[in-house]
């Protein structure tokens, strides 16, 4: 059992003690908890300290074949590893923490097949978001997915992460990618993962999880990743995802009346006209951060747009966790950003889900890496836009949604 | 944890698919204890106004839907973020049956643990009976968990599923701690060979 500290924290000042009375005693809670039951903590004095969803595999505490759980609905990110890590609530937490265990039934099982060579400037987010338009927002209840296919297997674990990050957001608690060498490349020589003997013994074991080639699955789903583009939310719900080349949706044109409710009460909230070119939304603010999209190489991809061009209007990175902060600044992310004008901050949750106090004001439209546009997830009145991180710096650049790729290759 | 067994009350329609645990319960009551006050934070945000003051269009603010025990939904209800605090901001109002086509897997599971009963029903069921709630406003209903049934305004009687271990729990009242706990000899057994078995598991 491991411990961090990731939703409330700061993401300044963190030399400091919390200026927020209320934040600093529940922190000093939970480092006095885990004290007494020897429980290894990463405070937000510790460099390894960041999200739980970052962190988890950054330490190699993430493993193929665990079952893995958090308080956080996001905790199928573990998946990536070939874990079968889902999110639970604090009463569930609670009961592990007495008994070691949880009462489960065996979920349905979906895979998730993406082929196809991804373009130019569709990124691993592009992905899922399409994934979870064509599934829909509740198409994953009652399933663990299984991401598999030539595009999976091609991608990094970071871009693994991202994929299964956001298996909540299409209805499901878990999502995996069967581990593969690329996993035991990334977990080799990682601060929990086994070293000598007990590293052969594991990889044996974990060379034997992986689906068989006739497993059959209760739901199959396949997706070209060829025929993607970049990806923004339009809506409130991020299966609201279309391509950036397209229009804000007319409600008029959709048959289904409860359908045509949900997009006028979306549009409404969101401030946005029928028929828009997307292109043409203005932004307020660019979030570039949370357990979705905050690790190195989403700092590399938003900063190779960022280089050489400057922010007109106020951007953030909040690196994912305090390894992932120094790794960019000793490849000089950090000043890459500084130099555009864009806030290089402390690793935590922050403006994805706002309880530290990172929030938007209301009325301001975000161009966000995170995994949810709900109405206020990132404060009241707030307005999100959901996309990757190299998308989310071409906002900065512009000041408005942008396709990425017409900003050129770097 | 208080039993759940059957449950005659007032109802109230939700139409809206995919609602949120985020607007169930904004992020910023997280922090709140559990208070004679918390059912304020209920779907604060779209049911109050800046001031504090009640917004009339939505429709737990519109009597008699203001008692209602039950909420018929659509579906994907309370998808999104594991907070539990959605169930008990919703049980603090006083809401304990929740019927809807489908429930976020994280919240039905939540649910569970406080005395409160997430029942699947067809959509189309769903949304008659969401019909019937709209057209007379303050009709009761019936969610009877022993023979696992609904009874809608109209009379009609619609049989629903559920896991018989969780129907066992909330029919007793029963704390799932103290249940697993007397299965301790076999868990202790388990980590023992777990750990011979895997011992790269820390």
């Amino acid at each position: 059992m491991v411990a961090t500290a990731d939703h409330y924290v700061p993401t300044v000042n963190r030399g400091a003690p919390i200026a927020d009375e209320e934040v600093r005693g529940m922190e000093a809670a939970l480092d006095r908890a885990t004290r007494e039951h020897g429980i290894t903590y990463f405070g937000p004095s510790d460099t390894r300290q960041g999200i739980v969803h970052v962190i988890g595999p950054e330490q190699g505490l993430t493993q193929p074949g665990i079952t893995l759980i958090c308080g956080d609905s996001h905790t199928a990110t573990h998946g990536a590893l070939g874990a079968l890590a889902f999110g639970i609530g604090s009463s569930e937490v609670e009961h592990v923490m007495a008994t070691q265990c949880l009462w489960q039934r065996k979920p349905k099982v979906m895979r998730v097949t993406v082929s196809g060579v991804r373009p130019f400037g569709v990124s691993a987010k592009d992905v899922i978001l399409s994934i979870i338009a064509s599934l829909g927002a509740g198409g994953g209840i009652g399933h663990a997915i299984e991401y598999a296919g030539a595009t999976i297997a091609g991608m990094s674990i970071e871009e693994r992460m991202t994929v299964c990050n956001m298996s909540i957001e299409g209805g499901a608690r878990a999502g995996m990618v069967a581990p593969d060498d690329t996993t035991y490349a990334y977990l080799h020589g990682r601060p929990f993962a086994p070293a000598g003997d007990l590293w052969d013994r594991a990889l044996r074991y974990w060379r034997t999880l992986p689906s068989d080639p006739d497993a059959a699955f209760d739901r199959e789903v396949a997706l070209d990743a060829g025929e993607m583009a970049p990806t923004v939310t339009w809506g409130t719900s991020p299966q609201d995802a279309l391509p950036i080349t397209a229009r804000v949706p007319d409600p008029s044109e959709s048959s289904d009346s409860v359908r045509r409710a949900g997009i006028e009460r979306a549009l409404g909230y969101m401030g946005l006209v029928p028929g828009t070119p997307l292109t043409e939304v203005r932004v307020d603010r660019v979030f570039i951060g949370s357990c979705t999209n905050s690790r190195l190489e989403d700092l590399r991809a938003a900063a190779d747009v960022v280089r050489g061009r400057r922010a007109v209007i106020p951007a953030w990175v909040v690196p994912g966790s305090g390894l992932v902060k120094r790794a960019a600044e000793a490849e000089g992310l950090d000043r890459v950003f500084t130099a555009a004008g864009v806030e290089w901050r402390e690793p935590g949750c922050s403006m994805c889900v706002g309880m530290n106090g990172d929030l938007g004001r209301a009325g301001e439209r975000i161009a966000s890496t995170s995994n949810r546009n709900f109405e206020g997830r990132q404060g009241k009145d707030v307005r999100t836009h959901l996309m990757s991180p190299a998308m989310a710096a071409a906002v900065a650049v512009t000041g408005r949604l942008t396709d990425v790729r017409a900003l050129g290759r770097a | 944890m208080e039993p759940f067994t059957t449950l005659t009350a007032v109802a109230v329609p939700i139409d809206l698919p995919n609602v949120d645990t985020d607007r169930i319960i904004p992020a910023r009551f997280l922090r709140r204890s559990r208070g004679p006050d918390y059912e304020r934070y209920l779907f604060h945000d779209v049911r109050f106004r800046d001031d504090g003051s009640e917004r009339e269009d939505f429709i737990l603010n519109q009597p008699p839907y203001c008692q209602a025990r039950i909420l018929v939904a659509a579906q994907n209800f309370a998808c999104g973020s594991s907070r539990e605090a959605a169930v008990w901001a919703l049980t603090a109002y006083g809401i304990r049956a929740f019927l809807a086509p489908s429930f976020g897997d994280i919240f039905a599971q939540n649910c569970g643990k406080n005395g409160a009963l997430a029942v699947v029903l067809p959509g189309d069921v769903a949304a008659r009976i969401r019909r019937q709630l709209h057209d007379r406003p303050g009709a009761e209903m019936t969610v009877d968990l022993p023979s696992q049934t609904v009874t809608a305004p109209d009379g009609a009687r619609h049989e629903f599923q559920v896991d018989p271990f969780l129907k066992e729990c909330l029919l007793r009242g029963q704390d799932e701690i103290a249940l697993t706990l007397s299965h301790a000899a076999a868990i202790a057994a388990f980590e023992v060979r777990h750990g011979q078995e895997m011992p790269w598991v820390a």
